[in-house]
C-alpha cells in the first residue's frame, strides 16, 4: 500500500526522522487556518499518489494565509495525471541550500534490501540513474544486519555527501531504516533531502509503500486506507476477503488462484480483440477453495458491477474437485436468487481438472437459464466476449 | 532423479496438526510421500491419526530429525510464527524447507532467506508456494497428485493453480518434478535455481517455465538459458492485461512504473529462443511439439 506524503511524514517524524511541521488540509478554509498557525510563507502541496507534482501545478508558494487559501482552492479538485486533489498539504515554506536523496528499498533480485543515495536530489531519481548514474550510490543493506553506523557511514561516503551534512545524514539513514523495519514498509524514500540555509538536514517530500502481509501486526495501518479513493466495489470485496482489483472492461471474471486469473484476463482480452475490443471488468481471485459460499460472495461482486456484460467463471479443480466446484455455482445462483439479487447476465463457466466429467454433467443438468457451460479456456474465453459484445449492442 | 525431491525424501510437516497440516498431511500420505511426523512443541510426544498412517509429533525439528532422518520439511505455520519455523529448521540443520505459507510479512522473508544463506546448509522453497511434486516419487505440499504422473517434463510456475492447469493440459506426457516458487516478492527458490537443476537431471527432457508480472526473475531467468541451458524450453507469462501499480493477488505480481511487465518478460525469452505461448494451452502444444512431434 502506497502512503500519501503527509502520511509518509507522520510516520517519519513518529520514528525521529526530521520534517517541517504541517498540516494535511481538505477545504481553502482549513488551509487558511493551518497557514496562520504555521505562519510566515507556506507550501501548499497536492497529496497525490503519483510524481511530477510540481509541474502539474500541484505544489504552491504562499507568503500569507490568504495567499494560502487561493492556492488550496487552486490544487483542490485537481486533476494530475487521473489523479483528483482531495486534501493539501500545508507546510512551513525551507530555505533550501542542497537537495539531496536517500532510500530503502527491497531489492528482490538480491532477496535483500538497498540503500540509495544522491546528493543530486529534487529530481526523479531514475533520471538520475540514467543520466549520470555515478551520482547514485547503491549499497546493499543485510536483512539480518540492518542500517548500522557502519552502514550508513558507508553509504554517506559513497555518495559523497559534504562533510558538514554526514552527521546529519547518517543520522536521517538511520532513523529512515527504522521506519521500514518497524512499519513494515517496503519503501521509504525521502526525495528531496534538503538542506536548509542554516545548515539543518530535513525530509521536505516523502513516499513510503508499507507490506500489506504485515498488516496482522500494525492495527493503526487499517487506518492509512484512504476509503474515499478505493473503488467501492473493491471495498465490498475486501470486506467479504475476497482479492478483486477493478478494471476498465467489460467481461466479469472470477477464478481461482491469482496466475490463473490473471492468465484469464490475458485470455479474455485476446478473444475480446476479435468482438470490438471487449476487455476483462476486474480481476477476482476466490482461492483455492471455491465453496459455495465463497463463488456466491464472488459472484454477488461481480454481478452488481454496472460495466459487467457477461461473467466468466474459470475455476482448475484441483484438491476441491469441480463436483464440489460445479455444485458450488450451483448453489451459489441459487443463494443470490433466494436473496433477490438477480442473476441476469450471461454466465460462462469453465470448470476442468479433477473430476471435470462428472462436475460438468451436474452442470448441464442444474440446465440453470442464462449458465452456459465451454469445455476449454480459450473457447469459453471467446464465448464470453462474444456475450459481453453482443449485449453491448 | 527429479529435483530438490525425490523416493528418498523424508518429511516432517510443521504445523501438521493445524486443520490446513492435517488436510494436506492426509493428501501427502495418500500419494505416497514417506511423511515421518509433526513438529509442534505444545504438542510434543502425541501421535496424530490419519487414514494411512499414525504419525509422531516432535517438539523440535532437531529432534524429528535425529529421531527420523527427516530430509525435508513441509511448512504450514501461520504468518505469525513463519519466521521463527524456517528459523527452527535452519538451525537444525535442515536440508529442504518448503514454505506453502500465504502472507508472510516480506521483512520476514527477507530475514529468514538470509539466515538460511549465512548457515549455507538448506534451500528454502516458497513462501505462498504449492510446494514441489516429483510424480511417483514424493509430493511436498499441496499440488493434487492425481493431476499427473511422471515423465519427461521439468515444470517451475510461480503460479499454483497455472502449474495445476499446465501439468493437466500436459498429463499423458508426465513430470519429473513440478516446482511451485511462488509469487512472493522474495523467495527462496528461483527460476534460474529450478531451470539449473533441471538442466542437470537426467530425467527432465524439456523444461515449461511460467512467469507472471512483477520482478525481473525471468528476465534473469532468459539471460541465464542462453548461457546454461541446452534443453528445450518453453514459457508462458501471465498478467499482460495487468494495469499498472495494482497488486494482482500474489503479493509480488505488480507492474511497477514499467519495470515488471508481461510483455518485456515474454520478449527477454523469445530473444534467448524461449518459444513463449500466448495462452496456457497453447503453451502446452508448443511442448507437445517438443516433445511428441
Amino acid at each position: 500500500m502506497d502512503l500519501y506524503e503527509y502520511q509518509a511524514k507522520h510516520l517519519f517524524d513518529m520514528h525521529g526522522v526530521p520534517v517541517v511541521p504541517g498540516a494535511v488540509c481538505e477545504t481553502p478554509d482549513a488551509a487558511r487556518i493551518a497557514a496562520r498557525r504555521i505562519g510566515g510563507t507556506v507550501v501548499v502541496k497536492a497529496q497525490v499518489k503519483t510524481g511530477g507534482r510540481g509541474k502539474a501545478g500541484g505544489v504552491k508558494l504562499a507568503a500569507n494565509e490568504d495567499e494560502a487559501w487561493d492556492r488550496a482552492g487552486d490544487i483542490l479538485g485537481m486533476d494530475i495525471k487521473g489523479h483528483t486533489v482531495h486534501k493539501v498539504l500545508v507546510t512551513q515554506a525551507a530555505e533550501i541550500a542542497e537537495e539531496y536523496y536517500v532510500s530503502f528499498l527491497l531489492d528482490r533480485a538480491n532477496r535483500s534490501f538497498l540503500a540509495m543515495a544522491s546528493v543530486e536530489g529534487g529530481v526523479e531519481i531514475e533520471q538520475v540513474a540514467k543520466e549520470n548514474p555515478d551520482a547514485l550510490a547503491m549499497i546493499r543493506v543485510d536483512a539480518l544486519e540492518g542500517c548500522t553506523p557502519e552502514k550508513a557511514q558507508e553509504i554517506v561516503t559513497a555518495a559523497r555527501f559534504p562533510a558538514e551534512v554526514a552527521d546529519q545524514v547518517e543520522a536521517v539513514l538511520l532513523k529512515l531504516w527504522d521506519v521500514l523495519v518497524n512499519e513494515d514498509a517496503t519503501l521509504v524514500e525521502v526525495n528531496p533531502l534538503v538542506k536548509t540555509a542554516d545548515g539543518r538536514v530535513l525530509a521536505l517530500d516523502g513516499k513510503v509503500t508499507l507490506d500489506e502481509n504485515a498488516h496482522f501486526r500494525h492495527a493503526s495501518h487499517a487506518d492509512l486506507v484512504d476509503v474515499a479513493a478505493t473503488d467501492p466495489i473493491e471495498l465490498r470485496a475486501k470486506a467479504f476477503d475476497l482479492n478483486y482489483v477493478k478494471l476498465d472492461g467489460e467481461v466479469g471474471i472470477i477464478g481461482n488462484g491469482a496466475g490463473l486469473v490473471m492468465s484469464t484476463l490475458d485470455v479474455v482480452a485476446y478473444a475480446g480483440e476479435e468482438f470490438g475490443g471487449v476487455r476483462p471488468a476486474n480481476f477476482l481471485d476466490i482461492g483455492g477453495g471455491a465453496s459455495a459460499e465463497v463463488m456466491s460472495n464472488g459472484l454477488d461482486i461481480v454481478l452488481t458491477d454496472p460495466a459487467v456484460r457477461s461473467v466468466f467463471v474459470n475455476v482448475f479443480g484441483g484438491i476441491t474437485s469441480c463436483v464440489e466446484v460445479a455444485n458450488g455455482v450451483k448453489f451459489a445462483i441459487r443463494m443470490l436468487q433466494e436473496a433477490g439479487k438477480p442473476v441476469d447476465k450471461p454466465i460462462v463457466c469453465r470448470i476442468d481438472g479433477n473430476r471435470a466429467d462428472e462436475g460438468r454433467a451436474i452442470l448441464v443438468e442444474a440446465a440453470i437459464p442464462g449458465v452456459e457451460l465451454v469445455e476449454t479456456m480459450d473457447e469459453a474465453a471467446r464465448r464470453v466476449a462474444e456475450l459481453a459484445a453482443a449485449a453491448g449492442k | 532423479m527429479a529435483i530438490f525431491l525425490d523416493g528418498d525424501s523424508k518429511l516432517v510437516v510443521q504445523g501438521m496438526t493445524g486443520s490446513e497440516g492435517m488436510k494436506h498431511t492426509t493428501l501427502m500420505l495418500a500419494a505416497g510421500s514417506t511423511i515421518v511426523g509433526g513438529v509442534n512443541p505444545r504438542k510434543a510426544g502425541s501421535k496424530v491419526d490419519f487414514p494411512t498412517a499414525t504419525l509422531p509429533v516432535f517438539g523440535s525439528v532437531a529432534e524429528a530429525m535425529a529421531e527420523t532422518g527427516a530430509n525435508v520439511s513441509v511448512v504450514f505455520v501461520p504468518p505469525t510464527g513463519t519466521k521463527s519455523a524456517v528459523e527452527e529448521a535452519v538451525d537444525a540443520g535442515m536440508p529442504l524447507v518448503v514454505v506453502i505459507t500465504e502472507g508472510v510479512p516480506t521483512y520476514d522473508t527477507a530475514q529468514f532467506f538470509q539466515y538460511a544463506q549465512n548457515a549455507g546448509t538448506t534451500r528454502i522453497i516458497g513462501p505462498n508456494c504449492p510446494g514441489i511434486i516429483s510424480p511417483g516419487k514424493s509430493n511436498a505440499g499441496i499440488i493434487p497428485a492425481s493431476i499427473s504422473g511422471p515423465g519427461p517434463i521439468g515444470l517451475v510456475s510461480k503460479s499454483g493453480t497455472l502449474t495445476y492447469q499446465m501439468m493437466y493440459e500436459l498429463r499423458d506426457l508426465g513430470f519429473s518434478t513440478g516446482i511451485g516458487i511462488g509469487g512472493d516478492p522474495i523467495i527462496g527458490t528461483t527460476h534460474i535455481d529450478a531451470l539449473a537443476a533441471f538442466q542437470d537431471d537426467p530425467e527432465t527432457e524439456a523444461i515449461v517455465m511460467i512467469g507472471e508480472i512483477g520482478g525481473d526473475a525471468e528476465e534473469r531467468a532468459a539471460a541465464f538459458i542462453a548461457e546454461h541451458v541446452t534443453k528445450p524450453v518453453v514459457g508462458y507469462v501471465a498478467g499482460f492485461t495487468a494495469p499498472e501499480g495494482k497488486t494482482m493477488g500474489h503479493a509480488g505480481a505488480i507492474v511497477s512504473g514499467s519495470s515488471g511487465t508481461a510483455q518485456a518478460k515474454k520478449e527477454a525469452l523469445e530473444a534467448v529462443g524461449v518459444r513463449v505461448g500466448k495462452t496456457p494451452s497453447e503453451t502446452a502444444r508448443l511442448m507437445r511439439e517438443i516433445l511428441a512431434p
